[in-house]
């Protein structure tokens, strides 16, 4: 086992030979979908009317089998669609051919591949990536590669990008028991861009901060949807003598370096199970685990995990692994053991998926009891050597089972099995599918391909956004605090600041501020910030520029604006005019005689009291510094 | 080098590829001014421009480099594709029925064609075998490839060829005919094997698939499993044309081949019984029969085949101000049979009068059909129609277009005189014509309708 995350250095990363790579899936903000003319980025519980499909494996343009894809034909799923009228056409039902590609969507893609620098293709091929889990109901993702080999800059290096591709977003999962899974298909169709890099992190903390660094890049565009789900981010973990390990969907940035630390662990305790096997004599071809059928052993056992579903259609297995003995008890990652890995394959490929699913000779719990154990042991030829897996089910599944567990021993004895790995809460990873290979991929035949020329790409290159790293720069030399900028890279509202700085004569830590912290409370007490826009903003600094308005009336003009549903922001400029001095002094002087009788208070409060009273008068149209000079006065 | 070292290039890319020795299937590394790029490079699909060359990238993907970017490239390894469906051998089993498929087109099972940059139909029955291991547990499967051809490019030669094949394998004692077709013009095929194959003892499926078997989406396994399974086990002697139901993965209807239209461009369910109601439903557990008046399956091997076929009929589907010299230029290319598709009860306008007549009076059969699909045609409702009958056009019943010209072609094939034809095209003989309409017959209901959405909402849709 590793060390624990918390006491890890860059250099234990280093002598494990960590190195991590990300693809980072982003929706693109487009009114529609990819390939049909359905509205993007409606979400719905609702449907109206559900499909039902299965999926097989066919070949790819070389003639291969992909190994998910034969995966996912063992699990025998029945795929349920639900199907919403406003959001999904038989396109989506893959009931009819695509539409052309949806060219705002091209567009802002492109952006973000100029952006990474990548090598341009000169014309685009659509591409049909096999998924057999049934997430895309024609079982093939549509996607295209924009451009290969670009970079961004990481500190004082460079972290490699390998390619951009513009493809359609999966379906949402809603659940997934036994042989029926059931998706929603609003999401389906979506244009999403990834983005892969080449496996150049070494640490943990480098893959969560490089994946923030293309957030910030991609939200530089201010065309990609933000939100729960808008960008997804899947992570390759290698260590040395390890193998490319895809930890897929992961939701949050922050979960990344735990992840990709456990994932390190995982790979390292598994090179040392194969050591072990290896020293015992083991190799993939002189392994030779047996299967037994045990259910009459255990038909009237009280252990509840079998005993609560025992019908005459269960049989229950028990698998032999010759010297496995202690194996399927070492630990994997943190609180659990080799035998997961086990129950993993059981669950997701057998659909045996009530937990536990399997028992195992190695572990210490109490399950069935030694007097069956015993008995199991005989039957089965156990020698002290081995290990016993027991898991049960209905036939056909419990073959399924059966096998998924001699392959994945026999995987134990090669080492590393590729595998797609889904990202669980706590930090940990479970078993999601076999690695797919470039066997998965296909040419579109239903669309032609589509011609970038130098013409479209030089008008996208003179409209590029500031990147974020040099506008990091520029707001750093402005003295902007560092929270204030990691805010302003992340939303749109970086090109408004730079717009006003552009335009006006002002210290930037103003708009900045309101930009950052004014707007997020604006947003929270529930404010229509939505209808603040650039032109807006620069109407108001603009006045305050010129001494129209006091600085205090910035704020206030721009909430009524919001709160008011007629008024143009022109017309509050103007209600605004700040009073002249006289004005001011008549309304202190007025104010400071009627407190005069509360005899007992001091200076200090009749000060705030008037002051208070004042200021509710004329806020907004008054600097407070100057007004409290002249309440002063007459205190 | 051969062609083929430059599969469907011409032009630029074609004078591209030559300059630096490079070829289809050569690994290259290329230099362009838009960057440096890997990988294999590929056949280029002839309907494409001249101006790209195609390259398979590590990773799978595809691209498009045009090859005036193009400033150097170098061959550093070669790796032709082998695009081969996994062939076994298809397992024997003498308890199991004898089915024979025959190949017309279509996408049962397909690879890639580089050329077209569509796919091409694969069809052994090792292939089939190891691309739809289920239907062994069905029959034991012969295969034979009559034509491959999309299915636009049927006709007479392919229709006679089949129900000529069809008529072979009876002789020989199958329990049962699988045709893989395409689906565009498997209505009108249908039609015609069933007048040209007549008291066929055991069932004839045609099957295709609207989603290409390259696609893992796919119906065409299901499809061919359904179909197979009827040919082998049904006891529908008829032409039948067996493809989804519903669009889910549940079953595929079996429609008489005289009463069934494709419906829709690419729905799984675009197949339709027209004016009644399907024979059967069939799915791996079995048959649903919806009715007993078809022609039952018989342990004798009597057929008879009568390919007649005149060529020169066509199918008129009128419009409002359709002008005459549509028929008059029938008549001038010595078209011996015209049928119309009408509308309403069948109707045509008046300034087409003297052209009908002057074809009737040349001796061309014309009959008329409706384009409304459902219902008969009734011409004594209103003077039109009557005028229209007066001038020798003869209502066709509920027959529909396609079929009736299928038709009117098999029956001018046989004889020329009229009078023979009309009785050959008024006699129903495999349920073209049916004396009543029931009313499930017609059925198309109109979305929105809460009761309507609140059925599609508790069934499969």
């Amino acid at each position: 086992m590793l060390k624990p995350f918390e006491n890890m250095t860059a250099g234990d990363y280093a002598e494990l030979g960590l190195k991590a790579g990300l693809e980072i899936h982003q929706q693109l903000k487009t009114k529609k979908k990819l390939f049909c003319r359905c509205p993007a980025g409606r979400y719905s519980e609702k449907y109206d009317a559900e499909i039902l499909r299965h999926m097989r494996p066919t070949l790819s343009e070389l003639g291969e089998y992909d190994g998910t894809a034969l995966m996912e034909f063992k699990t025998k799923k029945e795929i349920i669609y639900q199907l919403n009228k406003e959001t999904v056409c038989t396109y989506e039902m893959d009931d009819a051919p695509p539409f052309e590609l949806n060219d705002e969507a091209l567009e802002i893609a492109l952006e973000i591949a100029l952006l990474l620098k990548l090598n341009l293709v000169s014309e685009l091929h659509i591409a049909r990536k096999q998924y057999l889990d049934g997430s895309i109901p024609t079982g093939f993702q549509r996607t295209t590669i924009l451009g290969v080999d670009g970079e961004i800059p990481f500190g004082n290096r460079k972290i490699g990008i390998v390619q951009l591709g513009l493809e359609e977003d999966a379906c949402r999962e809603v659940s997934d028991q036994g042989h029926i899974r059931v998706y929603r298909t609003d999401r389906l169709g979506m244009p999403l861009i990834e983005v892969v890099t080449y496996p150049d992190m070494r640490t943990p903390q480098e893959v969560a901060e490089v994946a923030q660094l293309i957030r910030q890049l991609t939200r530089a565009t201010g065309k990609v949807r933000r939100g729960i789900g808008a960008t997804r981010q899947d992570v390759n973990v290698s260590i040395e003598g390890g193998t490319r390990i895809e930890i897929k969907g992961v939701p949050r940035i922050p979960i990344i370096p735990r992840l990709v630390h456990n994932e390190a662990g995982r790979q390292k305790a598994l090179l040392e199970i194969r050591q072990k096997l290896r020293f015992r004599g083991l190799k993939p071809d002189n392994f030779k685990p047996q299967s037994f059928d045990v259910t009459e052993i255990l038909r009237q056992t009280s252990y509840l995990p079998i005993k609560n579903v025992i019908n005459s259609e269960m049989r229950i297995k028990c698998v032999r692994l010759p010297f496995f003995q202690g194996i399927l008890s070492h630990p994997t990652q943190p609180g659990t053991s080799f035998a997961k890995e086990f129950s993993d394959r059981v669950r997701v490929i057998a659909c045996i998926d009530t937990i536990p699913n399997l028992i195992h000779s190695d572990s210490v719990d109490e399950t069935i009891g030694s007097a069956a154990w015993e008995k199991i042991k005989r039957v089965t030829d156990f020698k002290e050597s081995d290990s016993l897996i027991i898991t049960w089910g209905n036939e056909t599944d419990v073959e399924t089972a059966v096998r998924e567990i001699e392959i994945r021993a026999r995987e134990a004895i090669e080492g590393i099995p590729s595998e797609t790995r889904q990202a669980l809460s706590d930090g940990t990873t479970g078993f999601e599918r076999i690695l797919p290979g470039p066997d998965r991929m296909y040419p579109d035949t239903d669309l032609p391909p589509i011609a970038l020329d130098e013409e479209r790409i030089r008008r996208i290159q003179g409209q590029l956004p500031i990147l974020p790293w040099v506008r990091r720069e520029k707001y750093h030399q402005m003295g902007l605090p560092e929270k204030m900028t990691d805010e302003l890279i992340l939303s749109d509202k970086g090109d408004w600041l730079d717009s006003i700085l552009e335009n006006i004569k002002i210290e930037p830590i103003f708009p900045a501020r309101l930009l950052t912290e004014k707007l997020k409370h604006w947003r929270r007490k529930g404010l229509p910030v939505d209808k603040l826009d650039r032109d807006i903003l620069l109407a108001v600094f603009n006045a305050f520029a010129k001494k129209k308005i006091v600085r205090e009336a910035v704020a206030i003009i721009l909430e009524k604006f919001m709160e008011n549903l007629t008024a143009s922001i022109d017309e509050l400029i103007d209600e605004f005019k700040p009073l002249p001095a006289t004005e001011v002094e008549k309304i202190a002087q007025e104010r400071a005689k009627s407190i005069k009788v509360v005899a007992d208070f001091d200076e200090d409060k009749k000060f705030e009291i008037v002051m208070g009273e004042v200021m509710e008068k004329i806020r907004g149209k008054a600097v407070g510094k100057e007004v409290a000079e002249i309440v002063r006065k007459y205190i | 080098m051969s062609s083929e070292d430059y599969k469907g290039y011409r032009g630029a890319a074609l004078s591209t590829l030559k300059n630096f020795h490079v070829r289809v299937w050569s690994d290259v590394e290329v230099e362009t001014s838009r960057g440096k790029f890997t990988g294999i490079i590929l056949p280029r699909s002839e309907t494409a421009d001249d101006r790209h060359v195609v390259l398979k990238l590590r990773n799978g993907y595809n691209i498009g480099l045009a090859a005036d970017t193009i400033h150097a490239m170098k061959e550093t390894g070669y790796k032709k594709a082998n695009y081969k469906i996994p062939e076994k051998e298809f397992p024997y089993d003498p308890r199991k029925p004898r089915v024979k498929l025959f190949g017309t087109g279509g996408t049962i099972a397909s690879r890639l064609d580089y050329r077209t940059g569509a796919v091409i139909p694969a069809f052994s029955p090792g292939e089939l075998y190891g691309s739809v291991p289920e239907l062994a547990d069905i029959c034991n499967l012969e295969t034979e490839k009559l034509y491959g051809v999309f299915s636009e490019n049927m006709g007479p030669e392919q229709w006679i060829g089949t129900a000529e094949a069809i008529g072979r394998e009876i002789e020989k004692g199958v329990a049962g005919i699988v045709i893989g077709h395409g689906t565009d013009t498997m209505h009108h095929t249908a039609a015609i094997l069933s007048f040209m194959v007549q008291n066929s003892p055991v069932p004839i499926v045609m099957v295709g698939s609207q989603r290409s078997s390259d696609r893992p989406s796919s119906d065409a396994a299901i499809n061919l499993i359904n179909a197979t399974k009827t040919a082998a086990e049904s006891d529908i002697a008829e032409v039948v044309v067996c493809m989804f139901g519903p669009t889910s993965d549940r079953y595929d209807l079996l429609h008489r081949g005289t009463r069934v239209r494709k419906m829709h461009s690419s729905y799984r369910s675009t197949f339709r019984t027209i004016g009644d109601i399907p024979i059967a439903k069939v799915s791996t557990e079995g048959f649903v029969y919806f009715r007993d008046d078809y022609k039952h399956r018989r342990d004798d091997k009597n057929v008879t085949i009568n390919t007649a076929f005149e060529e020169k009929v066509s199918i008129v589907y009128y419009y409002p101000n359709m002008k005459p010299d549509i028929i008059e230029a029938l008549i001038d290319n010595d078209y011996k049979g015209i049928v119309i598709a009408g509308t309403g009860l069948g109707h045509v306008n008046k300034p087409l009068y003297p052209a009908l007549k002057k074809a009737r009076d040349k001796g061309i059969a014309i009959y008329m059909t409706v384009q409304t699909l459902w219902g008969y045609v009734q011409m004594y409702v209103y003077d039109t129609g009557r005028d229209i009958m007066e001038l020798g056009v003869i209502p066709a019943a509920n027959m529909l277009p396609e079929v009736a010209y299928g038709k009117l072609g098999w029956a001018l094939g046989q004889t020329s005189d009229l009078k023979e034809v009309k009785k050959i095209m008024l006699t129903p003989i495999a349920g073209e014509i049916t004396e009543r309409e029931p009313h499930n017959g017609y059925l198309i209901y109109q979305g929105g309708i809460p009761e309507v959405e609140e059925f599609i909402s508790r069934n499969w849709k």
